[in-house]
C-alpha cells in the first residue's frame, strides 16, 4: 500500500487530495474530465450487477460519473461524511434530501431565517406535495422543541442564517431531533467544511450551494448533500427509507447498505427519478474552487471582519449583523461553532429605508449589483427588492430583513479599496438624503406661502 | 459492548489490508441464500472479485452456487478468513472453530460484536477486524466506491 492509513491528513491536505488518486490508466495529475454520458460495460454479468447495486460500477451519468465522484468524495471528506451526492444546484440538493426521506403529510421544522429560495422552495413542497411546515425563530430552542408533533420527520436550518447571520446552535438542535427520532439536516453554504463542520455537532445531513464559495468563481452552478451515516433510519419512523424498494426488486437500502443506505437511496433512487445531476464540467471546476477553499476563505473572513468592523463606526448605519463582531450577540456561538470566523456575509441597516438601500447600491462602483454570494469578487444587493421579495413584510421581519438592508458578500480584493468605495456611496446617501430633506422643506414652504 | 468500544487495533488498515491480500478462500458464517440481504451482497461481491466464497449456514445445501457447510469444522480443505454475520452471542464458538480450522482471520460484520469471539481468536495469533463490513473495506482500498462518492479516506499521490 503506497499511502499512510492510519493518518489523520490536515484540512488543507484533504481540500487538495482527499477523492482523487492520479488517473491509474494514464497518470494524469489533474482530475480528469469524464465527459461522457454512459459507460460501456466488461460483460453482461456485470451490467447486471451494476444495475443491481451489487456492485459499485458506472452506468449513466444521470446517477454517477468518476468526475463529479471526486468531487463528492472530496467535500463529504471535508465535511466527516460517509459519502456525498453532487446536483445540479444547491436548491436540486435540498429537494433531494426532503425528496427521499418524507411522504405526503410528514411534518418539518425549519428555522424561518433561510435564504428566500429555500422558503420559498418548502412553500411549494408543502402546497405540491402536501408536507406540512413549521416554521420557528432558529434562536429559540423552546420554538424548535414545541415546533415537533408526532409526524415531524426533519429539522431544517442554515449554519449562518441568510441575511440575518444567525448563527444556529447545531448541537443542541442536533439533540432536539435525535430526542425525537428525527435527523437534523443543515444548509452549510455560508459557513463551508472550512469554518464549520455541522456532523461533528450532531448534524445528520448537510448540503451546500456549491454556487458559493466551494466554487468561489461565480461560474457554475451546483450543489452537493453528504450524510453523516450514523442515523437510524430503521427506527419505524422512516418506512420511506427503510422499507423493501419496489424499484430494486424489494431490496431494503438501510438494511443492506447500513452506513451507506440513506446515500444509496439519495442517488440510485432520488437522484435518478429527479434528474438534476451535476455537470462533470461543473464538478470539475468545484474541485479547482476546493483546492484554494482554506486560503480563500481565511482571506474572506479578514476582509469582512475589517469591512464589519469600519461599517459599526459609521454614522447612519445601523445594526451591522456581522455574527464574527465581538459586539455580535452570536459571538458565544461563533466562538463554539466557527472559531475560524463566522464566513463573509452580512448585511447592515441604512437609515432611511427603501430609497436609500436604491441610492447607495446605484452609488458603489467596485461592488458587484448581481443575486449571489461567495464570490471572489465582492457583491451588493438589497434584499428587500431582489432574493426575498416574494416574502411578505411580516416573512422579511422573521428573516432579519428591512426595507434599508443592505446585504454584502465579501469577497478577496484589497480591503481598503472595498472600504473606500463603500465611504463614497455612504457620503452620496448622506449627500442626496440631506438635499432631498432641504428641498422637501423648501417646497413645502412654497406651497404653504 | 457497543461499536464505540471496539478496540482500533481491530479496525487498523493494516490488518484490514494484509486480510484481504492475502486470503484466497473466505468462509461466510450466516451466509444467506436472499438475493437481498447484506450477506449476500458480502458474497456476491467477494466471489466476483477474485476470492473463493465457502457458505456456512445449516438451513442450506447451497448458496451463491457453493455447497453450503453446517459449521466450519465440517469443511474439508482450508479455509484463510472467517466472515461472521451471525449475533454477538455465537461469535465467541464460532472463533474457537476459525482457531481450530487453522483460519488466519476472524472478521466480524457491522453489529456483529463480540470482544470475548475477538479476543478467543486474537490470542490463537489471528488477525481480527470488527464492526466493519468486508465488502466495503474492499471496496474502499481495492475496489471502486470512489465512483460512487462515498468517502474512502484515501489520500495518496501515488499512481
Ligand atoms: C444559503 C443558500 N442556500 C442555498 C442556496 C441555493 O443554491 P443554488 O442557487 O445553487 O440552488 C443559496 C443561493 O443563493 C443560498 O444562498
Amino acid at each position: 500500500m503506497r499511502e499512510r492509513p492510519a493518518k489523520d491528513f490536515g484540512f488543507d491536505t484533504r481540500a487538495i487530495h482527499a477523492g482523487q488518486r492520479p488517473e491509474p490508466y494514464t497518470g494524469a495529475r489533474a482530475v480528469p474530465i469524464f465527459q461522457t454520458t454512459s459507460y460501456v460495460f466488461e460483460d453482461p454479468d456485470s451490467a447486471a450487477a451494476y444495475f443491481n447495486l451489487q456492485e459499485y460500477g458506472n452506468t449513466y451519468s444521470r446517477i454517477m460519473n468518476p468526475t463529479t465522484a471526486v468531487f463528492e468524495e472530496r467535500v463529504a471528506n471535508l465535511e466527516r461524511a460517509a459519502g456525498g451526492v453532487a446536483f445540479a444546484s444547491g436548491l436540486a440538493a435540498q429537494a433531494a434530501c426532503f425528496f427521499t426521506m418524507l411522504t405526503p403529510g410528514d411534518h418539518v421544522v425549519s428555522s424561518a431565517a433561510l435564504y428566500g429560495g429555500s422558503i420559498t422552495q418548502l412553500k411549494h413542497l408543502q402546497r405540491k406535495l402536501g408536507f406540512a411546515i413549521t416554521f420557528v425563530d432558529p434562536d429559540d430552542l423552546d420554538q424548535w422543541r414545541s415546533a415537533l408533533r408526532p409526524d415531524t420527520k426533519v429539522l431544517f436550518g442554515e449554519t449562518i442564517g441568510n441575511p440575518g447571520g444567525n448563527v444556529l446552535d447545531i448541537e443542541a438542535v442536533a439533540r432536539i431531533a435525535h430526542e425525537h427520532g428525527a435527523p437534523l439536516m443543515i444548509d452549510s453554504t455560508f459557513a463551508t467544511p472550512y469554518l464549520c463542520r455541522p456532523i461533528e455537532w450532531g448534524a445528520d445531513i448537510v448540503t451546500h450551494s456549491a454556487t458559493k464559495f466551494i466554487g468561489g468563481h461565480g461560474t457554475s452552478i451546483g450543489g452537493v448533500a453528504v450524510e453523516a451515516g450514523t442515523f437510524d433510519w430503521s427506527n419505524g419512523r422512516f418506512p420511506v427509507v427503510a422499507d423493501p424498494s419496489a424499484a430494486y426488486h424489494g431490496l431494503a437500502f438501510h438494511e443492506t447498505f447500513g452506513v451507506y443506505g440513506y446515500l444509496m437511496k439519495l442517488r440510485a433512487e432520488s437522484l435518478r427519478d429527479l434528474g438534476a445531476c451535476m455537470s462533470p464540467f461543473n464538478a470539475f471546476l468545484f474541485l479547482l474552487g476546493l483546492e484554494t477553499l482554506p486560503l480563500r476563505m481565511r482571506r474572506h473572513v479578514e476582509n469582512a471582519t475589517a469591512i464589519a468592523s469600519w461599517l459599526e463606526r459609521q454614522p447612519g448605519v445601523t445594526n451591522v449583523r456581522y455574527p464574527g463582531l465581538p459586539s455580535s450577540a452570536y459571538a458565544p456561538l461563533v466562538r463554539k461553532y466557527l472559531p475560524l470566523g463566522a464566513g463573509a456575509i452580512f448585511s447592515f441597516d441604512l437609515p432611511s429605508g427603501r430609497e436609500a438601500g436604491r441610492r447607495f447600491i446605484e452609488s458603489v462602483t467596485l461592488w458587484s449589483h448581481l443575486a449571489n454570494v461567495g464570490d471572489a469578487k465582492s457583491l451588493i444587493i438589497h434584499p428587500a427588492t431582489t432574493t426575498h421579495r416574494q416574502l411578505s413584510d411580516d416573512e422579511l421581519a422573521a428573516a432579519g430583513i428591512g426595507a434599508g438592508t443592505i446585504r454584502l458578500s465579501v469577497g478577496l480584493e484589497t480591503a481598503d479599496d472595498l472600504i473606500d468605495d463603500l465611504a463614497t456611496a455612504l457620503k452620496e446617501v448622506r449627500a442626496t438624503s440631506g438635499a432631498a430633506a432641504r428641498s422637501e422643506s423648501g417646497s413645502r414652504v412654497k406651497t404653504n406661502g | 459492548m457497543t461499536v464505540r468500544d471496539i478496540p482500533p487495533r481491530w479496525q487498523d488498515p493494516v490488518t484490514i489490508l494484509g486480510i484481504l491480500n492475502t486470503s484466497e478462500t473466505i468462509a461466510i458464517v450466516g451466509l444467506s441464500p436472499n438475493e437481498l440481504r447484506a450477506s449476500n451482497f458480502v458474497g456476491f461481491y467477494l466471489r466476483r472479485h477474485g476470492y473463493r466464497v465457502v457458505p456456512v449456514n445449516p438451513r442450506e445445501t447451497s448458496i451463491l452456487g457453493e455447497r453450503s457447510y453446517p459449521d466450519l469444522r465440517a469443511i474439508p480443505f482450508k479455509i484463510d478468513a472467517v466472515d461472521v454475520f451471525r449475533a454477538p452471542d455465537a461469535v465467541p464458538g464460532i472463533a474457537e472453530d476459525a482457531v481450530r480450522i487453522g483460519a488466519r482471520a476472524l472478521w466480524c460484520q457491522y453489529g456483529v460484536i463480540s470482544f470475548d469471539g475477538g479476543r478467543v481468536a486474537e490470542e490463537a495469533g489471528l488477525g481480527v477486524v470488527m464492526g466493519r463490513c468486508m465488502k466495503v473495506e474492499h471496496a474502499r482500498h481495492l475496489g471502486r466506491m470512489h465512483w460512487l462518492g462515498f468517502n474512502t479516506g484515501r489520500i495518496t499521490a501515488r499512481r
